[in-house]
């Protein structure tokens, strides 16, 4: 029979976007610990290498993984310009403020770090992608011919200002026309959906941003211009007669006129990101609260259908439903989640047998085995078991549920079985999620192991095995 | 546990004596066993318990384990020095370890929970009669935890008779299946053994669990009084 199951069609199961761990979880599970970590395990995705497992100092092995399994990608996720940065912090393990600044930093020298940005960009494919920028622009002849041009003329810009005897001009030169070629590279053949993204990053610079002040770009790029010319004038002016005060004064007038020109366009980036990341936990709150939801709300209006018959008991139900609601949303108490902090095993197991016989009126026999503290990987077993439990009292049709939980050494393990109608495990269609999503994935992130075994007509028996983490032996009972 | 096809003593219908302080249970249990058992008598408290056990030799007593007048184990071990051939099933409503230990130890065949089926329960009655013994899914928990997996935790302290103080791998691994719930049969199956062989093993249990001296026995039972 198809029911195991019961994360039905909320599709609460969104898409979690990778993104290097620190500030995801952080404050969330260390805030309100949760007994039960309903969806809060995220697995981290494949790819993103474990930060925890290098030193601070192992600059070596973080710069050779860089060489190991293919190119790196840019991170999407991240990202300010390209995400370059992004994708090698993600690889190798460094933050990536750091990785921005070492960016930053070589641009002073020379204009370095901007080739440097513009070359990794052409060269790596985004994140998810096969291809990179820079394999499309070899087919882009118009592209070429405009880079060539470009250059060119820029060359010529460059000759001439040497001449006229900025002869510091020079040492940015090649970068200069490494990053400007490179640039209209990037511009023409990036995919549609970065070239949104580099509009919008563009347009204060050029003024053609969507929904943006003109007015105030025709104040500010005058200004800039002045306060431009100006620092140039006297730098130029200063490089001949050589006053160290002129020089901090043509210096700030330069950094001025950035901070005029580019100033809206940076506190924006900012924004975005903030926002961005705000989306995103807010995406993975709703998550967290459908699962939450679907183990309770939704749970107990599918008894309440089916006891339609019995007021007396759905008046029970919808009580019991409205104290648990109330808890959560006034009180802060998840659903499901176990009171104090020292709870153990067996106190757990009772807990899921008094909640299962009061809101489905069937009986558990619960037994258990030795004792131990909760640690996460125990809560999750134990939310794993109670979503088996509550499963099988659903759909099994048995009156008597038995949940029996062993603490071994090495191990806790949990049976839950149901001599009720049972079901095939090969016909639960995909989309009902409770057995496959609650119970499996559920063991799956935290090392555990769960195995299903029906017979149809005889009864179903999941066993949960989640092995105790080393040196947590608890004293026998002597 | 479920009907095993498991013969019935002497007489067909055995004899059942019923002992508990609730009315409406023990006529409820009369009205569900009626057809399959011979109700011998019943009583509400120990003394007219052992009174009447004395005066209508029943095969079974379905003993209550708490009863006003004392525990259970009182009417068992009373019971036991003059008519060894009577036989106890211990029922209980609260599942408190040390009472259900404490009447198993004084000589009850076996233990049920109140909630247990009527099938099941006169199959339980059958068993109890014909002499083996009948484990729940509770009982065989507290046995496996009493005997809990570390033999040496005595403080170094040897073991009076090793042989009663551990369960047997063979042991733990039929009372583990009662636990999760599996009949006899069942178990047979997953053992590939046979349903008399989970009996012996079973009854083996039983033996170890009532004569064996170990303390950890009764400080088990007291520890578990708290919780």
């Amino acid at each position: 029979m198809a029911g195991w199951a019961s994360r039905g069609d909320d599709g609460h199961v969104e898409k979690r976007t990778g993104s290097p761990p620190q500030w995801r979880t952080a404050g969330q599970q260390d805030g309100g610990r949760l007994p039960w970590p309903a969806d809060g395990d995220v697995p981290r995705p494949e790819g993103w290498p474990d930060q925890r497992q290098l030193g601070r100092h192992d600059i070596g092995r973080r710069v050779r993984r860089l060489c190991t399994g293919g190119p790196p990608q840019r991170g999407r996720e991240e990202r300010l310009v390209g995400g370059v940065a992004a994708g090698l912090a993600a690889r190798t393990g460094f933050d990536v403020t750091a990785v921005r600044t070492v960016f930053v930093v070589a641009c002073l020298v020379g204009g370095f770090g901007a080739a440097a940005y513009v070359v990794a960009w052409l060269l790596m494919p985004a994140d998810g992608e096969a291809g990179s920028i820079g394999g499309r622009a070899l087919t882009d002849r118009r592209g070429i011919a405009l880079a060539a041009g470009l250059s060119s003329l820029l060359v010529v810009v460059l000759v001439i200002g040497w001449a006229v005897g900025a002869g510091w001009i020079s040492r940015f030169a090649w970068s200069l026309v490494v990053t400007v070629a490179g640039l209209v590279l990037i511009w023409r053949n990036a995919d549609p959906d970065e070239q949104v993204m580099m509009r919008r990053l563009a347009g204060p610079v050029l003024g053609q941003s969507v929904g943006y002040r003109r007015s105030r770009l025709v104040w500010r790029v005058p200004v800039a211009l002045l306060l431009l010319i100006g620092g140039l004038v006297m730098l130029l002016y200063q490089h001949q007669h050589g006053q160290p005060l002129d020089l901090l004064g043509s210096v700030l007038l330069l950094i001025a006129a950035v901070v005029v020109m580019l100033g809206p366009w940076w506190l924006r980036i900012a924004r975005d990101l903030v926002m961005e990341r705000q989306a995103r936990v807010r995406a993975e709150e709703r998550a967290d609260m459908a699962a939450r939801v679907h183990d309770s709300v939704l749970q107990t209006l599918a008894l309440i259908q089916l006891r339609a018959g019995e007021p007396q008991r759905v008046i029970q139900l919808a009580r019991a439903q409205e104290r648990e609601l109330r808890s959560w949303l006034f009180d802060g108490r998840a659903p499901g989640s176990l009171g104090g902090q020292d709870m153990t095993v067996a106190a757990g197991v009772r807990l899921i047998q008094q909640e299962v016989e009061a809101q489905h009126g069937v009986a558990v026999e619960a037994v258990t085995v030795g004792d131990c503290d909760l640690d996460d990987n125990l809560s999750a077993l134990l939310a794993a078991a109670r979503e088996a439990t509550v499963n099988a009292v659903k759909w099994s049709g048995a009156d008597v549920v038995s949940l029996f939980a062993e603490v071994e050494p090495a191990q806790v393990s949990v049976f839950v079985r149901d001599r009720g109608r049972g079901f095939d495990p090969g016909a639960v269609p995909d989309d009902r999620k409770g057995l496959t999503e609650s119970v499996r994935a559920r063991m799956a992130r935290r090392g555990g192991a769960a195995t299903v075994r029906s017979v149809l007509g005889e009864g179903t028996e999941v066993s949960l095995t989640m092995p105790r983490v080393a040196g947590e032996r608890q004293p026998s009972r002597t | 546990m479920s009907a095993s096809g498991h013969p019935v003593s002497a007489g067909g219908r055995p004899r059942v004596f019923i002992v508990d302080d609730h009315g409406l249970f023990r006529s409820g249990v009369r009205s569900e066993l009626a057809d399959h058992v011979q109700v011998v008598g019943e009583a509400d408290d120990v003394q007219p318990a052992i009174a009447g056990i004395a005066e209508s030799v029943p095969d079974v007593v379905l003993l209550d384990v708490h009863l006003p007048g004392g525990g259970g184990q009182m009417v068992v071990s009373a019971v036991k020095a003059t008519l060894p051939q009577v036989r106890f099933l211990a029922l209980s409503a609260s599942d408190a370890p040390e009472d259900v230990i404490a009447v198993i130890r004084a000589g009850a065949r076996g233990y049920v929970t109140k909630t247990i089926s009527s099938i099941d329960l006169v199959d339980a009655v059958r068993r109890v009669a014909a002499g083996d013994a009948v484990f729940s899914p509770l009982l065989a928990g507290f046995v496996l935890d009493a005997f809990a997996a570390f033999p040496q935790a005595d403080s170094g302290r040897p073991s009076f008779d090793p042989e009663l103080d551990q369960l047997t791998a063979r042991e733990r691994e039929v009372l583990r299946l009662i636990a999760r719930g599996y009949t006899y049969k069942e178990i047979a199956r997953e053992l590939s053994i046979s349903i008399k062989t989970v009996e012996t093993h079973v009854s083996s249990v039983l033996r170890k669990l009532q004569l064996s001296t170990r303390h950890q026995l009764t400080r088990w039972a007291a520890e578990r009084r708290l919780t």
